[in-house]
């Protein structure tokens, strides 16, 4: 058992960089090990369904060299979960070719751990069957006839997957979707370290220097583990840490403040105590945590909605924005006429949002401030249909016809929007829906996580 | 009158995943804090009002070694489905800052 551990946090996301100076006067003043979260599912449900990795690539292996090499060079593991964001195959996929990249480009040597967390759909239902899916709250209703519509589904790992990897001797591991505290707890609870302070640790270390008092650019952050607590301090000394922005950085993301949810139990926060050690490092003792009844880990799921096309147009005639609600919606009423006519479309079949910047573009229904103030509005048309030519299609018809849609204080052809571009719709893709808010009981922790060893 | 913003270094919301929305409130001094939390207006009741959802769905914390509270609630309409219009739910909190503290 060690006696004290210095677990090292490249930053809070790999795509976002550090300062090269930082993390390597971190590693040569005695790591145990770099770890660095590389995913979320704050960007929406477009990379999961997608399979499209977040990027940029340039910037990830720019990242990842560093560590590697400084790795290496110190005999320490890497270990990065999420890979390529959203953690499924495809991404995980994505990562393990840079890593290639990297090793041949630079004649590394080393054995590489990947850890699949993709799940098989019958898979899943088998487990929905079985009765071992439970929804969280709130969550989308989840049905056989779901799981098979769906995208893509990942299960979140919680350390034992990791800690297999580890224990199998790899010294790079790259996983697929992952609990973030988990990147930085599975090798201290290793080691010996409980795991009320490995936790506690690691809600700290996975947002990299995300708790120090005043973030001037994303960077690494360390803390040196021990049986009783653990002990932080960002690397690079123009940052530092305070008891009350470590404790603050508790809250973050977290519903709970106090209850942190992972696989296995749950961190409880309520008897934590922050000490100033220094100026800019600080003491973090007193959290406990209390293992659950069974295993289980988080699903996640995205399901393809349909395909978006959009334009982006300004108003600025007083007289259609003092009637806007009344312009927008009998322009909806004659806009859907012309899709029937022409596309043979029923409005159920296609979805159209007005979407109004300077009235309620960023709170939607929730605006409270229902009138309008500004001499301007910036409008979103918004389509969605079954297919990306279907929703090309119905855009034009729903901005040419507002472009000169009457008001009654105006005769003659009035042209109403103002388009910034030519042409003034554009693609955006696919849209997809996060499709599942479950957990999973699981009888072994490493049971839907497919890991292979490779020595590169 | 003065408003919330007057007596916080930080109002903030963010996902707490796809599916709940967080509010982080941290005061600026225990003074601060108390005329807020005595004045009464920031409560359960308000957030359910402002965010459409039910009283008992609102996760209310008081955080008083911190000099914050923290609330949260489901989201009204998930992260990224078609009609979301805030993706990181990171302007949530707008509404917030200028809820308004009558003294006591």
């Amino acid at each position: 058992m060690k006696e004290k551990l210095k677990a090292l946090a490249a930053t809070g996301n790999l795509s976002t960089g550090f300062r090269e100076e930082t993390l390597v006067e971190a590693v040569r003043q005695g790591a145990s090990f770099v770890g660095c979260d590389a995913g979320s599912t704050d960007s929406g449900p477009y990379y999961l369904g997608s399979g499209k990795p977040r990027g940029p690539r340039e910037g990830t292996k720019r990242n990842l060299r560093i560590m590697i090499r400084e790795a290496l060079q110190s005999g320490i593991p890497v270990v990065i979960g999420s890979a390529g964001h959203a953690g499924g195959r495809p991404h995980l996929e994505w990562t393990l070719e840079i890593i290639h990249e990297l090793a041949q480009e630079n004649a590394w040597h080393f054995k590489l751990a990947a850890i699949d967390s993709e799940v098989r759909k019958d898979v899943l239902v088998d487990a929905l069957r079985r009765g071992r899916i439970s929804p969280l709250f709130p969550a989308p209703d989840l049905q056989e006839l779901s799981i098979h519509k769906a995208e893509r589904f990942v299960a979140m790992m919680g350390i034992e997957p990791i800690q297999s990897a580890l224990k199998a001797g790899a010294q790079i591991v790259i996983a697929g979707r992952c609990s973030d505290v988990a990147i930085f707890a599975a090798l201290p609870v290793l080691q010996g370290i409980p795991k009320s302070v490995a936790f506690h640790a690691g809600k700290i270390l996975e947002c990299g220097s995300a708790s120090v008092v005043q973030r001037y650019y994303p960077d690494c952050m360390s803390a040196e583990l021990d049986q009783n607590g653990f002990t932080v301090e960002p690397p690079n000394p123009a940052f530092r840490c305070t008891p009350q922005s470590v404790a603050a950085h508790t809250l973050y993301e977290n519903a709970d403040p106090y209850h942190l949810v992972e696989s296995g139990g749950v961190l409880d926060t309520t008897a934590a105590q922050y000490q100033a050690v220094s100026d800019r490092a600080v003491r973090v003792t007193g959290s406990s945590f209390i293992p659950s009844a069974e295993y289980t880990v988080r699903i996640e799921g995205a399901t393809l909605v349909g395909y978006r096309s959009i334009v982006v147009a300004g108003i600025r005639d007083p007289l259609i924005l003092r009637q806007l609600d009344t312009f927008l919606s009998s322009l909806r009423s004659v806009v859907e006429r012309k899709i029937a006519d022409s596309l043979k479309l029923r409005p159920d079949a296609y979805n159209l949002n007005f979407r109004v910047y300077g009235r309620d573009g960023s709170l939607g229904v929730l605006e409270p401030v229902r009138q309008l103030d500004g001499h301007e509005v910036g409008l979103i048309i918004d389509v969605i249909a079954s297919t990306q030519s279907l929703a090309a299609d119905i855009l034009p018809l729903v901005w040419h016809t507002g472009l000169h849609h009457p008001i009654p204080e105006q005769s003659g052809l009035i042209s109403n929007f103002a388009f910034p571009f030519s042409p003034p719709g554009m693609d955006a893709g696919p849209v997809y829906r996060f499709c599942v808010n479950h957990i999973w009981r699981l009888d072994d922790p490493c049971e839907p996580f497919q890991m292979t060893l490779e020595n590169v | 009158m003065r408003e919330l913003w007057e007596f916080t270094q930080l109002i903030r919301s963010k996902n707490a995943g796809p599916f709940e929305l967080t509010f982080d409130i941290m005061f600026k001094n225990s003074e601060s804090f108390h005329e807020v939390m005595g004045a009464g207006q920031l409560s359960a009741a308000l957030i359910a009002q402002l965010y459409h959802v039910r009283a008992e769905d609102v996760r209310f914390f008081v955080i008083e070694p911190l000099l914050a509270v923290k609330i949260s609630i489901p989201r009204p309409v998930f992260s990224g489905d078609m009609d979301d219009t805030d993706v990181y739910g990171g302007q949530f909190h707008g509404p917030l800052v200028q809820m308004p503290v009558t003294r006591l």
